[in-house]
């Protein structure tokens, strides 16, 4: 989107934006994770940010993607896919041929399946590293980006990751910018015919509005506005556990695998 | 010699006035296009220039009559000069009246030398300070020459060395007198105001504005529709040529008094907005240049030094507002100088040059918005809450009618039609108003009046999207609330808060399907309790023995020109009613109008501190307020230490309080059953 610089390529960034939905009202708008996506990626310097969607078209998702062309782009690329359909072969062949450096995308979609393991599964079958919860992109050289990820209490922690990689964001990226009327209406798509492949367990499910669930209600037993203050901002209590430290990926990899036998994750 | 001399000049003066003005022309005509009534225009200048545009001026007598003298001398001794000095023709009365018309305009300059002598710091000084001057030159010159040609002075006094001299020197007098009132009139000077508010009379951008004061009507207030189907032009107004011809020719005629000045509420909080100065930045914008030229007050910067002159520039296809992109960016103006604006039209109202301050803001926010995605504050929040939950404040929009759970307020969609739709407005989601909706439902149904209300089919009208510049989302709700509205039979719609009375009323009716129109009046509430109390339907208990003070909000005052109503109800309610001293038209703005409230501009003070202060010189208990807006504004000023809270009430409030509810006097409700005709409004 940006003039490029003479003396170095321009990164090229892609960010996978979806059809959002609002909490109150469920009309179809830009998502808000998806969009923070769009802002970290327009903050970056010499990046050539390509939007990039998957999925059915619509007269309501028309205009909740429009919403990411009022953030300043000119065009979005659309792979149309029908209702019920697994986008992930179609995302990474697509990925795997204009070859990004970066790919952007939101936690999770706020529609559909939801399950926040898009991005999971295509850093799989890309073989690309994938880093989540992402505050920030610090820097980019020679093919290594400087990363700050988000952890919980406002905690950062800063990762190297080379290039191309996948990452995600959270609510601790920055606040996308306001989505203009003008641009978004004389934003293009350009649509383009990826693989289909039918998402048959899909198909077999059964979709129904969640219920609200009854919130528990956190008891503070404090005296004093000290205690209260202590108990508010005190970290979650994390039993258990060991750091390990200076092990080889082996003797890492190892202590893993107990972790998630001893909680039958695997079995 | 004086035979030859002056009817060189004044043809020489006539020719470059005319060269000018071609010139002036060419840059108004840069503007986009505006239909206008070419020839009825024309016709009706002058009744607009001795009507309404006298209307405006005669509000300060002495200016007034000093105005009178000093351009209508003008006006009669150019033209008789023209007869009498260019064509020679002295004969008979003409050189008399034109020594009764250059005497008038002395008479009248001397007024304007006294007003000079120490201007209000709201008159721009620079060049207009040599205006008196230019006028005495003017008439005492023309007066001296056409001495002899009456036969008072020897038409030969001019002979001889001496006489030469003497010659030479009038003829300069006259000539430095032309310069200034013909040459300057076309080529930027102070005299500019003339020719082009001349123009702007004729081809004003809102023409209906002048009708209707003709017929007892209010002018026209509304904002113009932006025509979105149009996908080639840019949205709004990002640079000078942007502007309608007729606006750009608008701005010309700025007379620079300043009156916009003294009343605009933005520029008395010390927030960076100045409306003569912007009109004057447009002027420069749309000529090229920098704004160096400008010699009035500049804009405050927030309690500090005022922004200094000549950092800004501009050109006809240049940006207004500086990119975010360009760091530290200056443009014509600054974005914080146009989101300043709480739309209270106080300047417009003031301007005896009819220019539309307003109209320009909202068009120049309309870019900010719609083309940069850069409304400020929580705007963009806002705007966001509009499009996804028909409300400012995204709230759910099932929940409409939480407040009223207990009201049992009959449906539109149940009822189908009934005598008023009792429009609730996004009033319904704060707690404050909501005791006001509930004091209004009272009040109804004292009077037994037969109403229904749409729920959670209702959506924001669609004020702020449209004063915060978003007109597609605006036009979204209008489009949508019409249909609504169209789907149900009612006779009136009646609501509480002036911006969706204003809106409904005044700005639904571009956004009506062809072939539809509105077809029922709306009311501000306030009208419609003194119809009430009028009709003998609404019974009141007079002897409510308290000192209050009515603060006019700006869209039922100046946008909709509803001062009377509320008053009445208050002599009716039998409370000693204390004005303030702007009051009525001259009301000052709560500032909680056009999205001031949203974006937040910081100033030296609060806009609504500033109103309670006159409020508290009244030394009234109560201040009575007919809008949620206001009302939130004023509650929110916390009093000087030592001073008593001053309580705001809306008048629906008062007058719910003070129904007569002896069962002799009230009317039977048409819905005996409901317990809350008569239940207390909590206050």
């Amino acid at each position: 989107m940006q003039p490029e610089v003479t003396t170095m390529p321009a990164l090229e960034v892609t960010v996978l934006v979806s059809v959002g939905r609002h909490p109150l009202t469920g009309r179809a708008r830009r998502a808000d994770q998806d969009a923070r996506g769009v802002e970290l990626a327009r903050s970056l310097t010499d990046a050539e940010v390509r939007l990039l969607h998957a999925g059915e078209r619509d007269v309501s998702s028309d205009a909740a993607l429009r919403g990411y062309l009022g953030m300043g782009f000119t065009e979005l690329s659309l792979l149309e896919q029908p209702e019920g359909a697994d986008v992930l072969p179609a995302l990474a062949e697509i990925l795997d041929e204009t070859s990004p450096q970066l790919v952007i995308t939101g936690e999770r979609a706020e529609r559909g399946e939801g399950s926040g393991l898009l991005p999971y599964l295509l850093a799989e079958r890309l073989g690309w590293p994938l880093v989540s919860g992402l505050a920030a992109v610090e820097s980019v050289e020679d093919g290594v980006a400087t990363l700050l990820q988000a952890l919980p209490r406002g905690q950062r922690r800063r990762l190297k990751v080379r290039l191309p990689a996948i990452v995600t964001v959270d609510n601790a990226a920055p606040t996308p910018r306001q989505s203009a009327y003008g641009p978004a209406r004389r934003g293009t798509f350009e649509t383009t015919a990826g693989p289909v492949s039918d998402d048959e367990e899909w198909a077999a499910w059964q979709v129904q509005p969640a219920r609200q669930r009854p919130k528990r209600l956190k008891i503070v037993k404090a005296a004093s506005a000290r205690d209260r203050f202590k108990a508010a901002a005190a970290k979650a209590e994390g039993g258990g556990g060991q750091v390990l430290t200076d092990v080889t990926p082996e003797q890492g990899a190892e202590a893993i695998l107990t972790l998630l036998r001893e909680e039958d994750v695997l079995r | 010699m004086l035979d030859i001399l002056l009817p060189t000049l004044i043809f020489a003066a006539l020719a470059l006035a005319a060269l000018g003005a071609w010139r002036r022309v060419r840059l108004w005509r840069r503007g986009r296009a505006s239909k206008v009534a070419f020839l009825r225009g024309l016709a009706a200048m002058p009744r607009r220039y001795l009507v309404d545009l006298h209307h405006v001026v005669a509000r300060d007598k002495v200016m007034a009559n000093t105005h009178v003298a000093t351009a209508g001398g003008f006006v009669a001794a150019l033209g008789l000069a023209v007869i009498v000095h260019g064509l020679g023709l002295a004969e008979g009365m003409l050189g008399w009246l034109l020594l009764a018309a250059s005497a008038t305009m002395f008479a009248g300059s001397l007024f304007v030398v006294r007003r000079r002598r120490n201007p209000p710091a709201r008159l721009s000084k620079g060049p207009w300070m040599r205006l008196p001057k230019s006028l005495m030159a003017f008439s005492l010159g023309i007066f001296v020459v056409t001495l002899p040609a009456v036969g008072v002075l020897p038409s030969g006094f001019s002979q001889g060395v001496g006489g030469w001299l003497v010659a030479l020197l009038l003829a300069g007098v006259v000539a430095w007198g032309l310069a200034e009132l013909v040459v300057g009139m076309t080529w930027g000077g102070p005299m500019k105001h003339a020719f082009a508010g001349a123009l702007h009379l004729a081809f004003h951008r809102r023409p209906e504005r002048f009708a209707d004061t003709q017929h007892g009507g209010y002018p026209s207030t509304g904002l113009k529709a932006l025509d979105l189907d149009d996908t080639e032009a840019p949205l709004g107004v990002g640079q000078p040529t942007d502007f309608t011809w007729n606006q750009l020719l608008g701005f010309d005629a700025c007379v620079q008094c300043g009156r916009c000045e003294a009343v605009c509420p933005a520029f008395a909080a010390g927030q960076p907005l100045n409306p003569k100065k912007l009109i004057q930045d447009m002027v420069v914008g749309m000529a090229g240049g920098s704004d160096a030229g400008y010699a009035g007050s500049p804009y405050p910067s927030q309690g500090l030094e005022d922004r200094p002159v000549g950092e800004h520039q501009g050109s006809p296809h240049g940006p207004i507002v500086a990119p975010a992109s360009t760091k530290d960016g200056k443009a014509l103006v600054d974005a914080e100088t146009l989101w300043s604006c709480t739309t209270c039209r106080a300047c417009v109202e003031e301007c005896p040059m009819m220019i539309e301050h307003v109209d320009a803001i909202v068009d120049m926010r309309r870019h900010l918005t719609l083309e940069d995605g850069a409304t400020p504050g929580k705007g963009a929040e806002v705007i966001d809450n509009l499009i996804a939950t028909d409300n400012p404040g995204g709230f759910d929009p099932g929940g409409r009618l939480n407040w009223a759970a207990d009201l049992e307020l009959p449906l539109m969609a149940d009822v189908e039609r009934a005598e008023v739709l009792l429009w609730l407005g996004d009033g319904v989601f704060d707690m404050r108003n909501q005791r006001t909706l509930r004091a209004l439902v009272k009040v109804l149904r004292a009077a037994g009046v037969d109403f229904a209300v749409l729920g959670n089919e209702e959506r924001d009208s669609g004020d702020v999207a449209r004063r915060l510049g978003d007109e597609a989302t605006f036009q979204s709700l209008a489009r949508r609330n019409i249909a609504t509205l169209s789907q149900y039979r009612f006779e009136c719609i009646v609501t509480c808060d002036p911006h969706s009375f204003h809106v409904l009323k005044n700005e639904y009716g571009a956004f009506y399907p062809p072939g539809q129109e509105s077809s029922y009046p709306v009311w501000h509430h306030s009208t419609f309790i003194n119809q009430l109390i009028e009709s003998g339907r609404l019974r009141l208990a007079p002897g409510q023995a308290s000192r209050v003070t009515y603060h006019d909000p700006c869209y039922l005052g100046r946008y909709n020109g509803e001062y009377e109503a509320p008053r009445a109800v208050l002599k009716a309610l039998g409370v000693e009613l204390v004005e303030m001293q702007r009051s009525g038209y001259r009301s000052r703005c709560c500032g909680g109008g056009g999205g001031a409230p949203i974006t937040d501009v910081p100033g030296k003070q609060r806009i609504p501190d500033m109103r309670m202060g006159d409020v508290r010189e009244t030394q009234a208990e109560q201040v009575v307020v007919g809008c949620p807006q206001c009302t939130a504004m004023f509650e929110g000023v916390v009093p000087p230490t030592g001073d008593e809270e001053v309580a705001v009430k809306d008048i629906a409030e008062m007058v719910a309080v003070a129904l007569d509810t002896t069962p002799a006097a009230t009317l039977a409700p048409r819905d005996a059953s409901t317990p809350q005709a008569t239940e207390e409004v909590m206050s």
